[in-house]
């Protein structure tokens, strides 16, 4: 009887999502040998781990900054969680149309303030060479998911109790050593959860790439979604994409909690 | 020196947070030849509201807007009311494998949505609803469920367990627990929870993307990607940023004006996983 009540939310979750992931790894299952033949896959798959590497880094790194931040008692506090929440809540589809006006090489605010404070000396062409672009898309991730970070780490925070922080600061213990003998080890686990959920994401990058990038220049900031997208909208390969599908979302989750575990010390998923 | 860096962090915080919404909101205002010229104005000259009426006037956009609406509306009540029913089980009565189907639905839930393009649209070629928006909005309602079980798990924990036996003994059946005490006690949450699901699916692209390809049907964000691309040339940017504000200027108001119940049950649901 009880059960009953779980019955909505499963027919929705498992027949909506579950069922069509599981009809699509059989589909793919004919093509699963072709994975490994593929040079394309292997270059695309590189260009996804160095920017899924590269920018959860650097959102746990500004996220912690901004949950310490948030975390003390200053006027207004709530409204400024709240703005710090704002990035995450918004479209990125249609902020990625933003970032592509910021990043314009003529008329773009990024070259005009770096030319002023004197870091450039001539405009750069940011999403039309493979680097810059690949930054771009960098900036544009950072900026869009730190902020699931900041609240991870702020949920974290708030489970340290107060009263070891007196105890603390009554032996004499300064604001930097309390945080790294203290609330560090505490956070592991939320660390643990915010790098987990967000290195599924990022290797799942999409609409970032398909809005500011399109995958280019050169392929450089190709990525596996765009690629699986690719397979089925460009090539037509719906038995292949399957297969890639599969393997990519498996590879996602692996690869995630086993970052996981790593910062934690034992499994996240 | 405590309060300079307190400053000049929050300061730094405000500036990452808006400062590309902002740049759109100061862009959409440059009328005439002003968007394009070097080096680029930070405060619009002679401000105009032309892009605005413009993104109405020329494009679809009002429809997008409809259809945004119509997705986003269904499939938020659609996910709450599945939600309260599974939360009010997992969060009050004593159930049995209630662990693994909630580790069942945050996995289901983790997959990025971009990955399931593929599943879901061969589901929807089988089943006939290429096109669909009652479609996109069963698929928002499950990608969005897990989110809201969990945050309606943790807004239906805190209600004092004594209020919830006092009703038993009153003789009140599980529904009407539901329906009389946990539901209106747990208001605010189911506002906040419904504010953030709704948004989500506001913002979705992949698969209203690849889902509904004809244009009458398209959702927002994918009407504002389409709007570059006719020629390198001739990306309309001033209508883009009205475009783009129009459609994020209501997601901001509302986090802001909700913060205290979002801010919460984000980190109260946070705190719980």
């Amino acid at each position: 009887m009880r059960h009953l009540y779980l019955l909505p939310a499963a027919i929705l979750v498992f027949g909506i999502l579950g069922l069509p992931l599981v009809l699509t790894v059989s589909r793919g299952s004919g093509h699963f040998a072709a994975l490994f033949s593929d040079a394309t896959l292997g270059s695309v798959a590189l260009t996804t781990l160095a920017f899924a590497a590269v920018s959860v880094t650097l959102e746990m790194a500004i996220g912690l900054g901004f949950a310490l931040l948030l975390q003390q008692t200053i006027r207004a506090r709530g409204l400024f969680r709240a703005i710090a929440l704002i990035p995450w809540a918004l479209p990125t589809a249609v902020m990625a149309m933003s970032w592509r006006w910021i990043f314009n090489d003529v008329y773009g605010v990024a070259n005009d303030m770096l030319l002023k404070v004197g870091l450039l000396h001539e405009p750069i062409a940011w999403l039309g060479r493979p680097g810059t672009a690949f930054f771009a898309l960098v900036a544009a991730d950072v900026w869009k998911t730190t902020p699931f970070v900041t609240i991870i780490l702020l949920a974290g925070l708030q489970s340290v109790p107060r009263d070891l922080h007196e105890a603390m600061s009554v032996d004499g213990a300064g604001p930097v050593r309390r945080f790294f003998s203290l609330a560090l080890p505490l956070l592991r686990p939320a660390m643990a959860v915010a790098v987990t959920f967000r290195m599924i994401q990022a290797l799942g990058i999409f609409d970032l790439v398909w809005v500011l990038t399109g995958g280019g220049p050169a392929d450089s900031t190709r990525t596996l979604a765009q690629y699986v997208y690719e397979t089925l909208f460009r090539y037509l390969n719906l038995g292949y994409g399957a297969a890639l599908t599969a393997a990519v979302v498996l590879g996602a989750f692996l690869l995630a909690s086993g970052v996981g575990a790593a910062v934690r010390g034992k499994p996240v998923l | 020196m405590r309060r300079l860096c307190l400053a000049s962090g929050l300061a730094f915080l405000v500036v990452f947070s808006l400062g590309p919404f902002v740049w759109s909101f100061l862009t959409s205002l440059k009328g005439g030849r002003e968007l394009f010229s070097i080096p680029p104005t930070y405060f619009p000259q002679s401000p105009s509201l032309e892009h605005y009426t413009g993104v109405f006037e020329q494009r679809p956009f009002a429809r997008y807007i409809g259809n945004s609406l119509i997705v986003g509306a269904g499939s938020t009540l659609i996910a709450l009311g599945a939600a309260s029913l599974a939360a009010y089980a997992l969060a009050r009565l004593r159930i049995r494998f209630s662990g693994a189907f909630e580790k069942a639905l945050l996995l289901l839930a983790l997959v990025p949505p971009a990955l399931l393009v593929i599943p879901l649209h061969d589901a929807a070629r089988l089943t006939g609803l290429s096109n669909s928006r009652l479609a996109l909005i069963l698929i928002h309602a499950a990608l969005n469920l897990p989110f809201a079980v969990w945050m309606l798990t943790a807004f239906f924990r805190g209600i004092p367990g004594e209020l919830l036996e006092a009703a038993r003994l009153d003789g009140l059946s599980r529904v009407q627990i539901l329906r009389r005490i946990v539901l209106p006690l747990a208001a605010p949450g189911l506002a906040a929870t419904a504010i953030l699901v709704f948004i989500f699916s506001w913002n979705e692209f992949a698969l209203a993307l690849t889902l509904l390809t004809r244009d009458d049907v398209r959702t927002v964000p994918v009407g504002i990607a389409m709007l570059s691309g006719v020629t390198v040339y001739e990306v309309p940017w001033g209508q883009i940023s009205a475009a783009v504000v129009m459609t994020t200027l209501p997601v901001v108001a509302a986090v802001i004006l909700f913060q205290r119940w979002i801010v919460g049950g984000l980190t109260a649901g946070a705190l719980k996983g």
